[in-house]
């Protein structure tokens, strides 16, 4: 998917040079200004033309809000009307000694730590087992568990459910009383492990998680599926050849041949566990309890804006969650930086 | 009425498009109209004074009406607009009618852009917030209306029809008034007449009696109360007038007013002790603390609870689980012991459903005719017969046969008497009540992960930080 845009990105810019040729033939000739005109539309009006578009609107639905809202987070803006005024930094100094803001920002650091990483390990693991993770077959060295084809669409199905429905299904399921949760403890005999579950604030963020992973990894086991569908067999016959276990070819073969892949998921997954906003409005106690536990950023400046009438202190936290967003961005170039392995 | 969800996946779609990382872009995308205009120079004109039309409406000009359909649904203003199209012949067509659970998500951009409607049913889980109305100036004073006559007798003022305490809930310091809360309702313990008899016992009047009741029937399977643990800002409503009914009135003045250690006045501990005695004896149904208001209604109606903490808008909302011979019923709070400063029938009574006519409305005599039809017999009696809830019309239920909840809820009114209290942190301190007060307390406590003591301790200090915190509009009782 992302490699399919990349290549005709470079594709466009790849014919810019080449663009160049007819012009760059008589650079002795004096040429007037509607000569320069002509050569300069004859070069450049091509690509021009097609990213002007593009670039005023990106400008006026994504920079120009930004901007405005870095500045109404330095206003006391009520959201309600146009009456404001300046008031410096009031707005982060209470960020700063907010307890649930700074509650809010440890649930979005956890989210982003944990879902990713498990909707990853898991859409690798799943995504192996189907393609080369199977007992070997005569004809093909590699392959995978029975059944795999149906798997792969079996695991997808959450992806086609909208987020809404999803999270009301949970939430009928963690239901203390007669959810399918519980009933099912229940009937296997394990009263003992039989939980309030989002009601409960040690459990109910966790809660969250599982239930972001469920809708998610689908697409990853489809996304890693398809890439390692492109690693070439000889890689495996080879390290099989070689003495080589499932683990190892994992760790030494399709891992490092499908980092950039992963590294794409990883920032999807990010975006997402940033956000977060669905699953707690739907389905936590409050919303965004009990106690707080479920608070998110997200949620934050939902709330602040439209309960509270305090949209100046909202677009402070929206400032903060860029901030957030720019920090992961930059961890995230950090850490997967490697040597691309060319096959 | 309360909080009741919907999630459409269209409205999901938008805001978790609106508010994941684009949070920051979505938001301004609403401030970006906040430099436009409130002007006022697109008015309509008005129309020419008469008997028949006191406010002046013009007689020709449409109307925008907004209305939340949560628990009371939408046809009584659909009926009210009949009514208006009725007495002014030339609007009928003219009349936009919408209705929506997401008041601020829809309005709040229209405030915005200064083109709100002419008239909202500002309620609901997302109501907006009236302080930041009132002090930005957005709404137009309801006065006119007040002292226009009343639809059915041209000799009374609209304002000598209303129940008590209805005008000045709409007020906020001095005498505009901004609000006006067109249902009445009565909040307290509902229980099921039917299966306190099966227990051979009536509502008790004793906190005592009430744990003997809670008792016997734990004996029996049954748990004594349920709550909607998802929004513990319902133990209140039965929670609140008890704490007045120990401590006297001035106590729940003195927790609005944000006063220093209110909280730690000793009626409120005995109330919450009493509370919190329901979960240590075992009273209170298992799983509650995870239940929406719809899930613990609906397992009171199957009788797995005796008593649920709840407002006259239940009846309606649980029809469709409630027994045919439930015989619903409401009870003040009971007595704690001798030492109550107020009498039992003591409770818990407001104006619910408030309507607002926005400042920079086009037709804000409209606005106010329409509710002045709506305050009338006719609609009053179409309200109290479609959505079984009292109107702030003082009257206007003679000669109807009233459903067992609402008839019940009338006769604790006129056994209350004067007793009435109103708290109105839920009006005036919306996240105090709410996510501080409700969700960060009370429904601790009544889950058992907090004490009393620490509840307290918590409260009084979200209420010091609200005190504290100058972007929070303040307010008084007068």
């Amino acid at each position: 998917m992302q490699h399919g845009k990349h290549q005709s990105a470079t594709a466009v810019v790849a014919k810019v040079p080449g663009g160049k040729h007819p012009g760059a033939k008589s650079p002795r000739v004096k040429l007037s200004t509607r000569q320069k005109f002509e050569r300069a539309y004859r070069q450049y009006g091509f690509p021009v033309g097609f990213l002007a578009l593009p670039v005023v609107v990106y400008a006026i639905f994504v920079v120009s809000p930004f901007i405005q809202s870095i500045y109404y987070s330095f206003t006391d803006w009520t959201g309600l009307s146009s009456d404001f005024k300046m008031v410096g930094f009031k707005n982060y100094d209470w960020l700063l000694h907010d307890d649930v803001f700074w509650k809010a920002v440890g649930h979005n650091v956890l989210l982003l730590l944990v879902v990713p990483l498990v909707t990853l390990g898991l859409g690798l693991f799943f995504a192996f087992m189907l393609n080369v993770g199977g007992r070997s077959k005569k004809n093909a060295a590699v392959s995978g568990v029975r059944g795999s084809s149906i798997y792969k669409v079996v695991y997808f199905f959450p992806q086609v459910l909208s987020i809404a429905i999803v999270a009301l299904l949970f939430q009928f399921t963690y239901n203390p009383r007669n959810g399918a949760l519980n009933a099912f403890l229940g009937g296997i005999g394990l009263d003992s492990l039989q939980q309030e579950w989002l009601a409960d604030p040690k459990l109910a963020l966790w809660c969250l998680m599982v239930v972001m992973v469920w809708c998610n990894v689908g697409f990853y086991v489809v996304l890693f599926s398809a890439g390692m569908s492109a690693i070439p067999k000889d890689f495996y016959e080879a390290a099989l050849l070689d003495g080589a276990n499932r683990i190892t070819t994992f760790f030494k073969i399709t891992l490092p041949l499908l980092w950039d892949t992963v590294q794409t998921g990883w920032i999807y997954m990010g975006i997402l566990a940033l956000d977060a906003f669905a699953v707690v409005q739907i389905m936590t106690v409050g919303p965004g309890g009990p106690a707080d536990a479920t608070q998110v950023l997200g949620y934050m400046v939902y709330t602040k804006t439209f309960r509270d009438g305090q949209a100046g202190r909202a677009t402070a936290i929206g400032v903060a969650m860029l901030i957030v967003t720019l920090i992961f961005a930059v961890i995230v170039g950090r850490l997967g930086r490697r040597e691309r392995l060319e096959y | 009425m309360g909080s009741t969800p919907d999630f459409g996946r269209r409205d999901l779609i938008k805001r978790s498009a609106a508010l994941g990382l684009v949070a920051v872009p979505s938001i301004s995308t609403l401030t970006a109209c906040a430099s436009g205009g409130d002007d006022d120079g697109n008015k309509v004109d008005k129309g020419e004074k008469s008997a028949k039309n006191p406010l002046a409406v013009n007689e020709s000009a449409g109307l925008d009406v907004v209305i939340f359909d949560g628990g009371f649904g939408q046809k009584y203003a659909k009926d009210a607009e009949a009514e208006y199209a009725k007495a002014f012949p030339k609007t009928k067509g003219k009349i936009k009618h919408s209705a929506t659970q997401k008041i601020q998500t829809v309005l709040q951009p229209r405030f915005n852009g200064g083109t709100p409607p002419d008239l909202i049913d500002n309620s609901g889980a997302e109501q907006m917030d009236f302080g930041t109305l009132v002090a930005k100036n957005q709404l137009t004073d309801l006065t006119p209306l007040l002292d226009a006559p009343s639809v059915d007798d041209p000799n009374k003022k609209v304002r000598d029809t209303l129940r008590p305490g209805v005008v000045e809930m709409g007020q906020f310091d001095g005498k505009p008034v901004w609000i006006l809360y067109y249902a009445y309702t009565v909040y307290g313990v509902w229980y099921s007449k039917t299966n306190l008899e099966k227990l051979d016992a009536e509502y008790p009047e004793t906190w005592d009696d009430m744990l003997k009741l809670c008792e016997k029937a734990k004996k029996k399977g049954i748990a004594g109360w349920t709550y909607p643990g998802k929004f513990p800002y319902y133990m209140p409503f039965s929670l609140y007038p008890f704490i007045a009914k120990i401590g006297g009135p001035d106590t729940l003045i003195a927790i609005d007013n944000l006063e220093p250690n209110a909280w730690k006045h000793p009626a409120v501990k005995a109330a919450f002790e009493a509370y919190y005695e329901l979960y240590k004896k075992g009273y209170i149904l298992k799983g509650s603390a995870g239940l929406t208001h719809i899930e613990s209604q609906t397992a009171w109606n199957q009788g797995k609870a005796l008593f649920i903490p709840n407002g006259s808008w239940v009846e309606n909302e649980a029809k469709k689980t409630t027994p045919d011979d439930f015989q619903m019923s409401v009870g003040a709070p009971s007595s704690l012991d001798s030492g109550d400063k107020m009498p039992f029938g003591t409770i818990w009574a407001s104006g619910g459903e408030p309507f607002i006519v926005p400042k920079s409305a086009k037709n804000p005599e409209g606005g106010m005719e329409l509710l002045r039809i709506m305050l009338g017999e006719k609609s009053t009696k179409n309200f109290v017969k479609q959505v079984s809830s009292l109107t702030s019309l003082n009257g206007g239920t003679d000669g109807l046969s009233l459903p067992p909840g609402l008839a019940s809820a009338q006769a604790a009114l006129e056994k209350a008497g004067k007793n009435v209290v109103n708290p109105r942190l839920q009006d005036w301190y919306v996240a105090l009540q709410k996510q501080q007060i409700g969700v960060g307390a009370l429904g601790e406590m009544m889950a058992g992960r907090m004490t009393p003591a620490e509840a307290i301790k918590k409260i009084q200090k979200f209420a010091d930080d609200t005190a504290k915190d100058d972007a929070v509009k303040k307010y008084k009782h007068a």
